[in-house]
């Protein structure tokens, strides 16, 4: 097969054409700004402003971001073995039942320390094996992971509504959810390290989960690059036929790695469930799993790269909040604009100004792209 | 009479709620017989829907509405051919960005220009598409049987029902009785095979997304502009993917994707229906059990419980020309 583009620097592989990328959605989206009448540079200054100005709007962002690291890697980590887990979102809210049973059970008896573990447990399990299924189908029988994911997000929607509206919700509340938490599941603040910085914070949800999420980020680091079962993941991604001649079990490895990114995906629902809203509710996971996809593609797979694009779209939460309150025209829906443009662009489009770039590259030192190699065999 | 009337009534309900499913699927069919994955089904309905109540309420007139909603699905399926055939994007990654796009985008300017919370105004009477009665369907209503057969089930809807069901044996022949239908599958089978012939694989593409986002047009038209009266945010509820489920349901034959969607939109029917009331022997089902049941059907498909569902072969994959 061709390749279809020379090689560039590492620099410009993963820093510039992100960059240029993420440049370009927003430039779209400022147009959709225009076009609602209002005037995009503005909007982007409330945004930074409302996002990084405060301490609370710091804590905020980086609560945003907690959420997006874990479906982020949830995402990647299926990615680099060659597979599309779209069900990231049906993972994370089926692993919202595995937190609500350990959680009601516990939170009266046990301390945090002692259910947060059981619950990173619960939810990581639960996470993992209704990521089995579409995983098992497509290692067994062929079917394709993208769509099962899709028809086991819808599945895991319907679970958790007939659950929220029957049997997890004490008597006599009209609210689909679960009963309030007691102390022993609210998981403690870590607002106090901004405040370290001599920033004041009002209520903010950041908490322990931001450090379990770096802690995930390291891991996942790792295990891809830096174990036999990483590299054969990345091989399977990469090749599909070379992993089968090398003699790496098909069904082993797509099961294996769905496992660990739907666990990355259930540890998600710790966040809002045992760090904010002390309870299961419909809908918590609201698009965050899908946010993972554009963290995902926006990090190029990379837990570095992740977690500084979760902070970004962390940041465009919050900022977009702030955004929704001084310009009135323009609601929290903009968020999910710019998140299509930046899928669009940085995944879909993501070689779309390659060539462009390298040819510039070229001009300069034709040696760097390897030019000449490829000249040389006649191509 | 009574349960007869009753069963009339939700196959009436029915055929309402399968006419979206089954233009957003033969919308699917187009496109994926030609080889692109489409999950963009979702985005390009709403859309079309936002599109087409948002035209017939400024404009006053249902057509008007009607083409602006092909015109806009089909501005998106573009953006889709650009990203997955164009820049040999992946397909899936494509069409996750359009139904971002569109959910977003609808509510922001439905909000911007109208102000109502991301909807549309209440078409008026000549905004939407009213309800065609058969000549004589009031007359014979009261026939015993025949009557309500022919008055609820088959007179009384609008002409995009009607359209929808047209739409079965019209994409059959496209596909299996013309040049273009043969060429359309070839794509998607072997592109390499169709390059040879000397025949543009984009472009050739590029026309099948095209016929998608017509169809889908259409569909988030019905959705807005016939179901409802307006457009509500995020009225397409999923239906695209449901739509796409109804695809592989039907195994991409389009006689298929018609009893797939009508099977579907009669779980939904049945479903709304029943309301949570107990059915003989089984009990008590839920409700959120008949919805999730389209999804789950699909998966035990896949599966290949239920025979096989053989994609064309080179879905997905964007084609390279050998250099």
């Amino acid at each position: 097969m061709s390749t279809p583009y020379a090689k560039l620097p590492a620099w410009a592989d993963y820093g510039l054409i992100p960059l240029i990328n993420l440049f370009v959605a927003f430039v779209v989206a400022g147009f959709v700004v225009l076009l609602v009448g209002e005037n995009p540079l503005r909007a982007a200054v409330i945004l930074v402003e409302g996002a990084f100005g405060k301490g609370t709007g710091i804590a905020f962002t980086l609560f945003y971001a907690t959420t997006f690291i874990f479906t982020g890697l949830s995402v990647a980590v299926a990615a680099h073995c060659g597979l599309f887990n779209i069900g990231t979102e049906g993972q994370a809210y089926i692993a919202g039942l595995g937190i609500a049973v350990v959680c009601l059970s516990f939170d009266s008896v046990l301390p945090w320390w002692l259910t947060f573990p059981l619950a990173i447990v619960a939810s990581s399990v639960v996470g993992a094996l209704w990521a089995l299924i579409p995983a098992y189908l497509q290692a067994k029988r062929g079917s394709h992971i993208v769509i099962t994911t899709i028809m086991f997000n819808f599945i895991a929607a319907s679970i958790m509504v007939y659950l929220l509206v029957g049997p997890l919700k004490p008597a006599g509340s009209q609210a689909p959810q679960t009963r309030n938490f007691l102390a022993g599941a609210e998981l403690p603040k870590l607002n106090w390290i901004i405040e370290l910085f001599g920033a004041k914070i009002r209520s903010a949800p950041l908490n322990v989960c931001f450090l379990l999420a770096l802690v995930m980020a390291f891991l996942v680091w790792l295990l891809i690059w830096r174990t036999k079962l990483g590299y054969e993941m990345r091989t399977y991604g990469h090749s599909p036929k070379a992993a089968r001649y090398a003699g790496i079990s098909e069904t082993r490895i797509i099961i294996t790695a769905m496992m660990i990114s739907g666990a990355l995906a259930g540890m998600m629902a710790l966040n809002p469930v045992m760090g904010d809203q002390h309870n299961v509710a419909i809908d918590f996971v609201s698009g965050a799993g899908f946010v993972g996809i554009a963290v995902a593609l926006m990090g190029r797979l990379h837990p570095v790269g992740i977690v500084l694009a979760a902070i970004l779209f962390g940041m465009l939460y919050q900022g977009g909040a702030e955004l929704a309150f001084e310009m009135p025209a323009i609601s929290r829906d903009m968020i999910v604009i710019i998140q299509g443009l930046v899928i669009l662009f940085a995944g879909a489009l993501e070689h779309m100004f390659r060539p462009y770039i390298q040819a510039l590259f070229a001009s300069f030192s034709p040696r760097s792209v390897g030019m000449e190699a490829v000249k040389g065999k006649g191509a | 009479m009574d349960v007869f009337n009753a069963i009339v009534q939700t196959l009436d309900s029915t055929i309402r709620l399968s006419v979206p499913l089954l233009l957003a699927c033969l919308a699917g069919l187009y496109s994926e017989r030609a080889g692109i994955f489409d999950i963009g089904l979702e985005g390009k309905m709403l859309v079309g829907a936002f599109a087409g109540a948002a035209a017939a309420s400024v404009f006053h007139s249902a057509f008007l509405g009607l083409g602006m909603a092909i015109l806009i699905s089909v501005a998106f399926a573009m953006v889709h051919g650009f990203a997955s055939i164009t820049h040999r994007g992946n397909q899936i990654v494509s069409g996750v960005a359009i139904n971002f796009i569109a959910a977003g985008s609808t509510i922001i300017l439905g909000q911007a220009w109208f102000q109502q919370g991301g909807r549309t105004p209440a078409l008026q009477p000549g905004e939407r598409f009213e309800a065609i009665t058969w000549p004589g369907a009031d007359a014979i209503h009261d026939v015993p049987i025949i009557g309500p057969i022919y008055a609820e089930l088959l007179s009384g809807h609008s002409i995009l029902v009607y359209l929808a069901f047209l739409m079965v044996p019209f994409t059959w022949w496209v596909l299996f009785r013309t040049r273009f239908g043969l060429r359309l599958r070839a794509v998607g089978e072997n592109p390499a095979a169709v390059d040879t012939a000397g025949i543009s694989v984009a472009w050739l593409r590029y026309r099948a997304l095209i016929c998608t986002g017509v169809l889908t047009g259409i569909a988030g038209a019905y959705l807005s502009m016939v179901q409802n009266g307006g457009f509500v945010k995020d009225m397409t509820a999923g239906k695209g993917y449901i739509a796409l489920a109804a695809l592989i349901f039907a195994k991409w034959k389009p006689v298929n994707a018609m009893f797939a969607c009508l099977l579907f939109g009669f779980l939904d029917a049945a479903a709304i229906r029943l309301q949570g009331s107990p059915l003989p022997i089984i009990g008590k089902v839920p409700v959120q059990f008949m919805q999730a049941l389209p999804y789950i059907l699909t998966v035990i498909l896949l599966a290949g419980f239920i025979g096989k569902a053989i994609p064309p072969r080179a879905g997905g994959v964007p084609y390279v020309k050998e250099r």
